[in-house]
């Protein structure tokens, strides 16, 4: 028999750099020196759990979690859905999966956010749900908008949805952006092109998923969610290292 | 030909952004929107062990403060045990050792209140000294950045602990052990964490 071991390495060069001077807030917040890679002990393997008492049914309905009795946001109703996967295609099962998103205006409920674009009285723009045993996931919402940000003077983000997973363990804790098929702010946008690889980037934008879409109602996007996968120890590790 | 090998790729980070609160902790975006938000209550009212807080900032190449910076704390409880089925064993009743902190817009600071956490399993060997694990997410940061809070009073304990005797610079472990004090009988320990330039703090690929 073989038990699970060690999660697989991060490959760094899919991931972004920390630093990336045309994304000019990474200059001053990437550490210099190189990361130190430690093995994984108990406290990598493990991580957060949660339950269905830690959120409620409407958590993962965008258009309705913050909208008064009756009413809607504003926008083109979408529904994201997918599967929490690992590396080894197995899918991750009770996790958490977090979202959040400017409106249909590309303007975020955020005490610090200032663009011109009106706040929606009946979008709060977060959601937040757990995967079932087959990893599966889906949110309802609206599109969120393209909104313009300080990077270079006209820089604008593609439209897009904040997406945090926790996975089983600490070494799966993973952000990530949702992107839109078709969007042409993609290409241009200095957040995503911090990632190297296009395939990469072709990763985090979600298909338009017509058999899922809800007729007369919403449209569908799919977007699948890979994290680190684990290893199966097949002999046992020696006994040195740490 | 060779055969294919068949493993996905896991998706590729993207930074969580100024507005990381909205999603995270939408209270201090400036709404309520959950019956509970989540990661505040770290070690829950029955976890056994010294009742501390920790406090910092996280401050970058300029030597400015991070505002907008959200942090993840990981740790297990006073016996070294996680709360995890491979956790090591069980832990008391409602102690999660996970929990988010959040900064004061204004200043950068941060602070968030826990038990102590006892030492833990090597590897395959020995013991860990007590620490915290830590994962750190912002604008800016395009990868969250993990990183391990020890203790300024286990001197002991960090000389033997093997994480930091993998990191070859000596003078580089002290980015990692933070600083205990009193105040107002509370038990705090100082923790800044610096994400580039003089005394960049220790981060690990984990």
């Amino acid at each position: 028999m073989t038990k699970p071991g060690e999660y697989y390495q991060r490959d760094r060069m899919w991931h972004p750099p920390a630093y990336d001077k045309d994304y000019k807030t990474s200059v001053s917040r990437s550490p210099k020196y190189s990361l130190i890679s430690l093995q994984n002990s108990v406290g990598e393997i493990t991580g957060p759990r949660f339950g269905h008492n830690d959120i409620d049914p409407l958590d993962n309905d965008l258009i309705k979690n913050y909208a008064q009795p009756g009413e809607s946001p504003i926008g083109e109703r979408i529904v994201v859905h997918g599967r929490v996967l690992d590396e080894n295609g197995r899918p991750v099962p009770n996790t958490l999966v977090e979202v959040w998103q400017a409106n249909a205006g590309g303007r975020y409920r955020h005490k610090k956010d200032t663009y011109l674009a009106p706040i929606d009285p009946n979008f709060g723009g977060c959601g937040r749900t757990l995967t079932d045993e087959n990893g599966y996931y889906f949110f309802r919402t609206v599109k969120p908008g393209a909104y313009p940000w300080r990077n270079w003077v006209n820089d604008w983000r593609p439209a897009h949805i904040h997406v945090s997973v926790f996975g089983h363990s600490f070494t799966q804790r993973l952000i990530t952006q949702l992107y839109f098929e078709g969007d042409p702010l993609i290409a241009s946008c200095p957040i995503v092109n911090t990632i190297r690889d296009k395939a990469a980037i072709g990763q985090l934008v979600a298909a338009l998923d017509r058999n899922a879409s809800i007729p007369l109602d919403s449209i569908a996007y799919k977007f699948d969610i890979v994290l680190r996968g684990r290893r199966s120890t097949m002999f046992e590790n020696r006994l040195e290292g740490n | 030909m060779t055969q294919a090998l068949d493993y996905l790729k896991e998706s590729p980070s993207q930074t969580a952004g100024p507005y990381v609160h909205i999603g995270l902790a939408p209270g201090a975006a400036g709404f309520d929107i959950y019956r509970q938000e989540l990661g505040w209550d770290i070690a829950g009212p029955n976890a056994k062990g010294e009742r501390i807080r920790i406090e910092g900032v996280v401050i970058d190449g300029t030597g400015s403060p991070v505002k907008d910076v959200l942090l993840e704390a990981w740790q297990a409880n006073a016996d070294g045990i996680y709360a995890h089925p491979e956790g090591g064993g069980d832990v008391e009743d409602g102690f999660r050792g996970w929990g988010r902190v959040i900064t004061d817009f204004a200043t950068g600071e941060w602070a968030f209140d826990t038990v102590k956490p006892g030492s833990t399993a090597g590897r395959n060997v020995g013991t860990q000294a007590p620490h915290i694990n830590l994962w750190i997410v912002a604008r800016g940061i395009n990868i969250g950045l993990n990183t391990r809070l020890y203790f300024d009073d286990e001197a002991e304990a960090n000389a033997a602990d093997p994480v930091l005797n993998i990191i070859e610079w000596e003078r580089r472990r002290a980015t990692l052990i933070a600083k205990r004090s009193e105040r107002d009988g509370q038990v705090v320990y100082r923790f800044d964490i610096r994400l580039q330039g003089e005394d960049e703090t220790v981060f690990f690929d984990i």
